[in-house]
């Protein structure tokens, strides 16, 4: 079979993406850079028997999607800067009850309406924090079109694993751009599909079956007639006040997670074997930071990459692991600084940590990270 | 009768239920199990949506799909499992604050998609579960604990409200009215539609203290004497209409479904290159 070679936009890679592992339903409100994402899901979804609905807002948009959900279908929805700050609460939501969602949010410049077609990283902090209370999140930044696709399928995978919202969190850039991107065949792409209750078994929804990690999920309408709450609730789904359970119940989100790392977890290392100095960046931003280790290397200075692909929970073990061998880190990121206090809380006292970003709408340029390694020696 | 529809379509280990004595919630609650119990659904395919509030935890207590959401997004919810399951039977439970102030925008476009979601508005008033503060319902000059002088705003007439939105039908009557209000519910879920029932409510711990309604008998009876059925409210002499409130079907017509529009949609694609 001749190999499916493509040129195409990363929001393009992630429908096409999102088609293969299974999503049929998508629920959105458009919002540029995002938009394309709702345009081809409208397009394509009926093709596959799926569901598109533009809804009358981001926050429905949300609630639709977790609606879809629930009634047994992959779900997803897209967005950027306003629209994510929208969804925040019922991210909560699909956290505490437990639903599998993927959520896109394609960054662009904020705060409020900011700089509508201008790339930035200024979400990282607000899609581990945004939504209020303790929770789980997992998050993950592709750096280029193919790997937009790869994430698409692991957020799809991860979501449905876990039975949690997965964000992937792109950028106008990665976004927009066009390369060069071979599509697999669908027998060659890892699809992982929720846990459905065991037949003849009594169903609590919310109990961990021997040997599993979430709870098993009926989906509405097939006879199981269970609650589905934002409160906390026990293994019955129905509310409990009892402040026992409410900590058994955060353990179970929080750890569900925290116990599954090296399964959540991955990150590229560039030419770290030797290097004394160490350039962390993610997302678009770490194609910058490549070309300008490669340019420093020329001129013999011993630089190298760590680029969490996996943002939240962070690479922390392998960071810090690292971090014992190097003097300086420069965290490189399109913001005024937020990535850079993960770094700083994971590497201690091993390493110096400087940072250098921009919130202007303008991408880093790899002479300015050059320029910049070169201040810190 | 009664202890048939509470062992048949209530969880009983979750009773008793949260709701004040005299609160008129449980008897909105049953209306809806009478009408689904006279029209024979599938319990596994009824599936009840509410957002937060009093009114809103009536599902925890019903033996169906049940699905508690965020404060006004039920709607939102409720169209996402509609869409993705058309097979559902979709029924919206919600407070007059829930479906008026904070999913007010959700109610309009529910209504205007005439999506198949029947909608039960328990309008008691006011803000039940925060303890009293004014709803988009709550009368002019009327007490909340945030209208301590007395409330400027005009109220919503959220039947009338989501007719001109779009709904296909749209009723409003009382919990007082119970026989009528069952019947509607039941017209509600047949109609192929959005459908909103608005059940004019009591909530004698607020609305009735703050305003010294009285006693909840009281408060009934306001609700037996005040509601007239718009028909015969239309041919009253203008001062004769003063201090009455209308009930009655405001809104009862046929037009294309959306999830029906939908799955016309895939089929026309079929075959076609993708
Ligand atoms: C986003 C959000 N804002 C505010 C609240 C607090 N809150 C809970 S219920 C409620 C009002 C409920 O009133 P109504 O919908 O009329 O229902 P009732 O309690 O009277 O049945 C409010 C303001 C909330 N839970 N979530
Ligand atoms: S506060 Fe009012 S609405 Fe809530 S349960 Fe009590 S009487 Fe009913």
């Amino acid at each position: 079979m001749s190999k499916n070679i493509k040129l195409m936009q990363g929001n393009e890679a992630c429908i096409e993406a999102a088609l293969m592992v299974g999503m049929r339903f998508y629920a959105g409100y458009p919002i540029t850079p995002s938009t394309e994402l709702a345009e081809l899901s409208a397009e394509k979804l009926p093709y596959y028997g799926g569901k598109f609905i533009q809804m009358e807002d981001e926050i429905a948009g949300i609630a639709a999607a977790i609606g879809g959900s629930l009634a047994g279908l992959k779900s997803m929805t897209a967005t950027s800067g306003p629209g994510f700050s929208l969804k925040q609460e019922n991210i909560g939501y699909a956290m505490i009850a437990e639903v599998p969602l993927v959520i896109v949010n394609v960054q662009r410049g904020g705060p409020s309406t900011g700089l509508p077609t201008s790339p930035a990283q200024g979400d990282i902090m607000q899609a581990k924090w945004g939504t209020h209370g303790d929770h789980p999140v997992i998050a993950l930044s592709p750096e280029s079109v193919p790997e937009t696709f790869e994430l698409t399928i692991r957020a799809f995978n991860l979501a449905e694993k876990y039975r949690t919202p997965v964000m992937l969190l792109t950028d106008e850039i990665v976004g927009h751009m066009r390369e060069k991107i071979e599509i697999p065949a669908i027998e060659e792409i890892e699809i992982f599909n929720r846990l459905k209750p065991i037949e003849g078994k009594e169903y609590l929804p919310y109990k961990i079956e021997e040997g599993d990690i979430v709870p098993r999920m009926a989906s509405y309408g097939e006879g199981y007639r269970y609650h589905v709450t934002g409160l906390f609730h026990d293994e019955t789904g129905f509310p409990s006040n009892s402040s026992e359970n409410a900590e058994l119940m955060l353990n179970h989100l929080m750890s569900k997670v925290e116990d599954n790392l090296d399964d959540i977890i991955t990150y590229e290392e560039y030419m770290i074997e030797d290097a004394e100095f160490l350039i962390v960046a993610y997302g678009s931003t770490s194609r910058t930071a490549r070309s300008a280790v490669k340019i420093l290397r020329q001129e013999g200075i011993k630089v190298g990459m760590f680029r969490p692909i996996t943002i939240w929970p962070s690479p922390e073990k392998r960071l810090r692991e690292i971090s014992k061998n190097i003097k300086n880190i420069l965290v490189a990121e399109m913001n005024l600084g937020q990535y850079v206090y993960e770094i700083q809380r994971i590497v201690k006292s091993n390493s110096e940590v400087y940072h250098i970003g921009r919130a202007n709408g303008e991408v880093l340029m790899p002479s300015e990270i050059v320029t910049k390694v070169k201040e810190v020696l | 009768m009664s202890s048939t529809l509470i062992s048949n379509y209530f969880r009983e280990a979750n009773l008793p239920h949260i709701w004040c004595p005299g609160c008129s919630n449980g008897i909105v609650t049953r209306a809806l199990v009478k009408a689904i119990d006279e029209l024979g659904l599938d319990k596994n395919k009824v599936t009840v949506v509410s957002g937060i509030g009093c009114s809103s935890r009536a599902p925890g207590y019903l033996d169906f799909n049940t699905l508690h959401t965020t404060h006004g997004r039920a709607l939102a919810f409720a169209t996402g499992l509609k869409l993705a399951n058309p097979d559902l039977e979709v029924i919206v439970i919600t407070g007059d604050g829930d479906v008026s102030a904070i999913g007010g925008n959700h109610l309009i476009h529910a209504a205007r998609r005439n999506i198949n979601i029947t909608t039960i508005v328990f309008n008691n008033n006011i803000y039940g579960m925060t303890g009293g503060q004014y709803s988009p319902t709550t009368p002019t000059h009327a007490l909340g604990t945030t209208a301590p002088h007395g409330n400027i705003d005009k109220p919503f007439d959220i039947t009338q409200l989501a007719a001109a939105a779009g709904a296909t039908y749209a009723a409003r009557t009382t919990s007082y009215h119970v026989n009528q209000l069952i019947k509607y519910i039941k017209k509600g879920i047949e109609n192929k539609g959005f459908s909103l029932i608005e059940a004019a409510s009591i909530c004698p711990t607020y609305y009735g203290r703050k305003n010294k309604s009285g006693s909840a008998v009281k408060m009934m009876e306001f609700l037996r004497d005040n509601y007239i059925d718009i028909k015969a409210y239309d041919k009253l002499p203008d001062d004769k209409k003063i201090g009455k409130e209308t009930m009655g079907e405001f809104k009862e017509i046929t037009l294309p479904e959306y999830t029906d529009e939908y799955l016309r949609l895939i089929e026309n694609l079929k075959g076609a290159e993708k």
